[in-house]
């Protein structure tokens, strides 16, 4: 294998920085705070769960014209590996205020609005509305709240951060004042100039983190190294090093993998990457399965969309993880990649039993395939204690096609949450077939469920209300199949 | 005569009453407010990492540290033998809390030893290399189950009582007993609990701690250490968050740092990690109550006897306090004829519960309301009506006792509650709700006004004492530090605000201090919302000694009445003369006036006799009232708070802006208690909701979809407190029982409102559910 890098270069606020000695395990929060002395960014949980740390990565994506464009997303610093972030412009709360002391208008409307009371969540607020306010010059309180969604706040109740937010976008200075639309055109040439041409390693042995310059680099290094941990969005392996104290000997970063990003729409369907992160993905998803928008809204919070990966979510098998089950009944198919070439196999084939899926030594998720859906009901519903930035408790997809009977023709039922991986609800299915599409009909489905599964009991929900709210989720589905109100809505348009 | 600079400035920057921003919001978003974590580290600082047991209750036959010693970059390994005094601190007193578990354990998680390493990884990965060997001992968990096994108490508990309560229930016309669970809450400070001690000559120790209780760290640190008092300083500028979490449970970190500095000579950091922080530190206390209530055809209640039963977890800490407001807040805003309370403050094997804004007010507050709802529901009646109906009469109504024997002498609750009904228009949205119900199937909405009393003072009337340190140096400038802390609540700004007012100076002109045992001794918590009125007022007492002084130097220096000396809009007028207060000062300085005063404040009229439950504890009311209008969705028990009203008194506002900001944000922290927030135990006593991951707090899309707080500006202090203010840190995270009460009206719906959906809290969807498919099938 080529190896000529052996750092990981990206720019630290107006900084260039090349880290050549870095642990597979270090968080950019650590690298901030203990390495740099940027205490301006806090850590509250080390989960990426209450936004204290944000920052902005900005990174070169694809702009759907054959270009790059540079974008800036909000990321979770504690879980973000610093051997991910090669070829970026990580800007920290420091970056924010002019040199004279001059407060940025998003900061200066928290000010003002008294948006802060401890302080201590406040530089990561000030993050996630830095985020929206460059790409956002009159957002919505749907679209602020979505913004806010990876921020907690104990103190303030929220109302005057959002207004601080509705407050800050009224203010847009010159490009020129901007710390980081002053130096678009800059960062972006340089960011070009720090894209990989080849593989990265730093660290020996396999004591060792490794960016793969493409994916047949990625095939190679997992052929060499096949106890690798795998590192796409980080959302979930950055707990098992904060949280766990585990080591990833070797982790490999396929987060710049420019193969693994594709987004590919075709009339048989689409094709995502198992690099593109739930924001990159939402236009195209919430496009063709409107239902799945709706459902990524409500998938952790901005950051950790815009690192997470509906890859990662699919390699990581979790019985609970919020994009299985829509997939499954969308008859979604994964593609797995490996020094050997290519396998596809339907994706509900991919989780085998709880904790273990069908990916071989060597193997990665290279891409998911979703077929269209060709005028099929389709709906997906996530329960949870609180509606946004939560685990599911249980999560339920449904997908009929209708005959011109008003008969259902073909029926494809699956949950998360239920069972030891998401699974199909095949008697539920089979109660629905050829069945008229009536409530008398969802009674006998909702019957069905019983013998389809035994949910646990758990800190999310008790056996009793999984599978009392799994029967209900389909009479939902029934009732909004026929234009009946039966969920409730925050706010009607899409954020 | 400065008589054109006096034209152009008549008023001054930042006076009391006036909406000032909070004096750090500046550094806030620009991340330069510094937390101790923030702290340039001294050389060679070393930190430390808690190791946890894993058994709710066992005795410990072994403890092999051998690999968490031998670990590179461990430094030492401290146990409970290591303690150089006492392994006690027990804020109780009572001898019930060890630094670190020695031979037993108390419950899941409770630290057994302490790791010191050359870093903050090194120590946490240490930490998990013990070998402990133990024997399981049977485990409490749950309230049901301690009360079952003989209900071993934490501490003494207290009965309140008046009349003939047994007697009026059998007399009363219609009788009716039920049983609620209240949850209990972890705090959810951002910044989670840490301590850096710094060893000094000779027995000397300095210490920086999240705390809200700077004097007790000092008493338990110097305990632990076996030196005086004198010897131990404890600092700290602000907090990222206490919410009564940094009342007490501070003490182990502060402990254990102090302990590993002294032993090692090196300074030494102790900041958890958030899932330990959240599994080794107490919560607000969930709580059992047991009620039975008489009352006529008409809804007015005749006696109400309940009993209020408290998970206090293994040991005292602040439970007896916790429990006993838990019962000075059982009567809400209502008159019981005839009442008798009793708290029973449980033994479990749980970390033990500690404060939590309210202190057990809103628990006690939550029973109360539940009874007034069984009422409404029982006699087909709106809730508001009995509310009404139940109201503390006026002053000498004979209506106007609480069970605690105090008479409560400055009600408003009528003209709260009124003005709201009518801003809120809650009769008209109620009877569309109602309407709305009939038609909708999926969809039930409700709507609720619930009504705000809290008493405000430490119960422990010792507590109520505050001091404060002014100096003023030769340029001017004023120096401010107090016993008060800073955790987000505005305290210092205003407090500052005081200063500025009481020398008619500019606010820029006070400079704020951390908080410091150096300066200003004894002090006591920074809780019960008694900040400002504590502070506020030693620092005012700190600024008229000053003032005495130059007044008296001016008129004698100017040869006119101290009558004639006035401190107007940065300057001193005398006589007819107007002199700058920096030029002024110079003058008193080089006359030799002391600048420097240690003001003090005692809250007077106050006392409280635990033994007979008789006395005054409160010096004053808080009054408040909200109106909630829910959605539910009956097919999964989701809901949405579609809008919320607020009227709140906060007597006249220091600073309405930091006063706002208190309301809404102890509303939705109120809300989170009463809704998603839920601590779940597993059947081996583990808490499985430690991280934000699995424990939810409100985000902003749960905050009311519409919110409108306002305050009663037309409400002052009965009392002589600073400015006639009246406390704000806690009275308003009870008006979201409000949106629990909607959330029962929604359920309720499902049956014609015929029945109490004795809905539980947290009342997450699950629990709406469960209560609409009971309702359903009733």
């Amino acid at each position: 294998m080529a190896q000529a890098a052996d750092s990981i270069r990206f720019i630290l606020n107006d900084t260039e920085v090349a880290v050549s000695e870095v642990a597979p395990t270090a968080t950019l929060l650590d690298f901030l705070r203990l390495e740099r002395r940027l205490t301006g960014t806090k850590e509250g949980c080390a989960e990426g769960d209450c936004g204290a740390c944000t920052v902005l990565v900005g990174r070169l994506a694809k702009d759907g014209q054959g270009g790059e464009r540079l974008v800036y997303e909000s990321v979770n610093a504690c879980i973000r590996f610093v051997g991910s972030l090669n070829a970026t412009h990580v800007v920290t709360v420091e970056h924010l205020a002019a040199k004279d002391g001059t407060l940025h208008p998003v900061q200066q409307a928290m000010v003002d609005l008294h948006g802060s009371q401890c302080g201590f969540c406040t530089p990561g607020f000030v993050m996630s509305l830095y985020g929206l306010w460059l790409t956002n010059d009159n957002p919505s309180r749907a679209a602020i709240e979505k913004a806010l969604q990876g921020n907690l706040c104990r103190c303030t109740g929220y109302e005057p951060i959002v207004r601080a937010a509705e407050a800050a976008a009224r203010e847009h200075p010159s490009a020129i004042f901007d710390p980081i639309m002053r130096t678009r055109e800059a960062v972006t040439a340089r960011l070009k100039a720090l894209q990989p041409q080849e593989t990265i390693v730093v660290g020996k042995g396999e004591d060792c983190l490794i960016v793969p310059a493409d994916a047949a680099s990625l095939a190679t290094v997992l052929s060499e190294h096949p106890t690798a941990t795998i590192v796409a969005g980080a959302t979930d392996v950055g707990l098992w090093v904060t949280k766990q104290m585990r080591t990833l000997n070797p982790a490999v970063f396929i987060n710049g993998i420019a193969e693994l990003q594709r987004i590919d729409r075709t009339e048989a369907g689409l094709t995502i990457g198992a690099g593109v992160s739930y924001t990159a993905a939402f236009d195209a998803l919430s496009s063709a399965y409107p239902a799945f928008g709706r459902l990524i809204d409500r998938i952790g919070g901005e950051q950790v969309r815009n690192m997470g990966t509906i890859g990662g979510n699919i390699a990581n098998g979790s019985p609970i993880g919020d994009s299985p089950p829509p997939l499954i009944v969308l008859g979604a198919a994964v593609t797995l990649g490996s020094k050997d070439g290519t396998r596809t196999l339907p994706l509900e084939d991919f989780f085998i039993a709880y904790g273990r899926q069908d990916r071989k030594p060597g193997e990665f998720v290279e891409s998911i395939f979703v077929p269209a859906l060709h005028g099929d009901h389709f709906a997906a519903y996530k329960l949870s204690k609180r509606r946004d930035e939560d685990i599911s408790a249980l999560l339920g997809a449904f997908r009929v096609a209708l005959d011109e009977n008003n008969h259902v023709r073909t029926a494809l039922i699956a949950y998360g949450g239920m069972a030891a991986t998401p699974k199909r609800a095949k008697a539920a299915e089979a109660a629905l077939i050829g069945q008229r599409w009536s409530e008398e009909t969802i009674r006998a489905a909702q019957a069905a469920l019983d013998t389809d599964y035994q949910p646990i009991n758990d800190w999310r929900a008790t056996s009793a209300y999984r599978m009392l709210a799994a029967k209900n989720l389909l009479m939902r589905f029934f009732l909004e199949s026929t234009g009946e109100k039966a969920q409730l809505r925050r706010f009607e348009e899409v954020a | 005569m400065d008589k054109s600079t006096f034209e152009e400035q008549t008023t001054i920057a930042g006076p009391m009453h006036t909406r000032l921003r909070h004096d750090s919001a500046h550094k806030h978003v620009a991340g330069t407010a510094d937390y101790i974590d923030d702290m340039p580290e001294p050389a060679g600082t070393l930190h430390g990492a808690l190791g946890l047991t894993d058994r709710a209750h066992a005795e410990i036959l072994e403890m092999d540290l051998s690999a968490v010693a031998a670990l590179p970059g461990v430094v030492c390994v401290l146990t409970a033998s290591d303690m150089p005094h006492s392994n006690d601190i027990s804020p109780s007193h009572l001898h019930d809390e060890p630094v670190l578990a020695d031979g037993r354990v108390q419950f899941h998680g409770q630290p057994a030893f302490a790791v010191i390493a050359e870093t903050r990884d090194i120590a946490r990965r240490a930490a998990r290399l013990a070998k402990i060997t133990y024997r399981d001992l049977p485990h409490l968990i749950d309230v049901t189950d301690a009360m079952a096994q003989g209900g071993e108490l934490v501490t003494q508990p207290l009965t309140l009582q008046r009349g003939d309560a047994e007697a009026e229930l059998e007399r009363a016309t219609r009788r009716l007993k039920g049983q609620m669970r209240i949850g209990g809450q972890e705090h959810f400070y951002l910044e989670g609990h840490i301590a850096l001690a710094i060893p000094g000559e000779d027995d000397e120790m300095a210490v920086w701690s999240s705390t809200q209780h700077p004097s007790e760290i000092q008493h338990m640190v110097a305990h632990v250490l076996g030196v005086p008092s004198n010897a131990v300083t404890v600092n700290v500028r602000r907090m990222g968050g206490g919410f009564g979490g940094k009342e007490t449970q501070g003490n182990q970190f502060a402990a254990l740092a102090a302990v590993a500095a002294r032993k090692l000579r090196r300074a030494v950091k102790f900041r958890p990690d958030r899932d330990d922080d959240m599994m080794a530190t107490g919560k607000r206390h969930d709580f059992l109550v047991d009620y039975d209530v008489g009352f006529d055809d008409e809804g007015r209640i005749h006696a109400v006897h309940a009993n209020y039963a408290a998970r206090c977890g293994y040991s005292s800490d602040l439970s007896g306090p916790v429990t006993d407001r838990a019962l000075f807040h059982a009567d809400s805003s209502y008159f019981y004829p005839h009442v008798k309370l009793t708290s029973q403050p449980l033994k479990t094997n749980t970390v033990s519960n500690t404060a939590y804004r309210g202190f057990g007010g809103p628990q006690g507050m939550v029973g109360a309301e539940r009874i007034i709802e069984e009422i409404a529901y029982a006699l087909g009646k709106d809730p508001l009506e009995i509310r009404k109906l139940n109201f503390y009469g006026e002053k000498g109504s004979g209506r106007d006792v609480t069970p605690y024997h105090q008479k409560i002498e400055d009600n408003i609750i009528h003209r709260i509650v009124g003005e709201l009904e009518t801003s809120a228009d809650y009769q008209a949205r109620r009877a569309a709700i109602i309407d709305f119900n009939k038609s909708s199937r999926v969809i039930r909405k409700g709507i609720a006004l619930t009504p705000v009393k809290f008493g405000i003072s430490f119960t422990m009337t010792a507590f109520n004492q505050a001091g404060a340190l002014v100096h003023i140096y030769q340029d001017g400038s004023v120096h401010l530090n107090h016993g008060g802390t800073e955790m987000g609540q505005g305290l210092y700004t205003k407090v500052a605000q005081v200063l500025a007012d009481s020398f008619q100076i500019d606010i820029d002109r006070v400079k704020i201090t951390a908080t410091t045992t150096g300066k200003v001794p004894n002090t006591s918590a920074t809780a019960a919302s008694s900040g400002s009125d504590l502070n506020g007022m030693a620092a005012f007492d700190a600024a008229r000694q000053i003032k005495d002084r130059l007044v008296a130097f001016a008129a004698e220096r100017w040869q006119t009445t101290a009558e004639r000396v006035t401190f107007v809009a940065n300057h001193v007028k005398i006589g007819e003369e107007l002199v700058p207060f920096a030029d002024f000062i110079r003058q008193a300085y080089m006359a030799r006036i002391q600048l420097s005063a240690a003001g003090f404040y005692k809250t007077p009229k106050i006392h409280w006799d635990r033994a007979t439950g008789r006395g005054t504890p409160f010096y004053y009311f808080a009054y408040g009232a909200a109106v909630s209008e829910v959605s539910i969705d009956t097919l999964t028990g989701e809901y949405l708070v579609d809008r919320v009203d607020v009227l709140h008194d906060v007597g006249r506002s220091l600073n309405p802006a930091i006063d706002l900001g208190q309301i809404e944000g102890g509303f939705v922290q109120g809300m989170g208690w009463l809704t998603t927030e839920e601590l779940w135990w597993d059947e081996k006593g583990r808490l499985r909701t430690h991280a934000p991951s699995t424990y939810k707090i409100p985000l902003a899309s749960d905050r009311p979809k519409i919110f409108n707080v306002r305050l009663a500006d037309w409400s002052e202090n009965a009392e002589k407190t600073i400015g006639r203010s009246k406390a704000v840190g806690e009275p308003p995270f009870m008006l979201p029982i409000s949106v629990l009460e909607a959330l029962s009206m929604a359920v309720a719906s499902v049956a014609d409102y015929r029945e109490c959906p004795r809905l539980d809290t947290p009342a997450t969807p699950e629990r709406i559910l469960m209560a609409v498919e009971r309702l359903r099938r009733m």
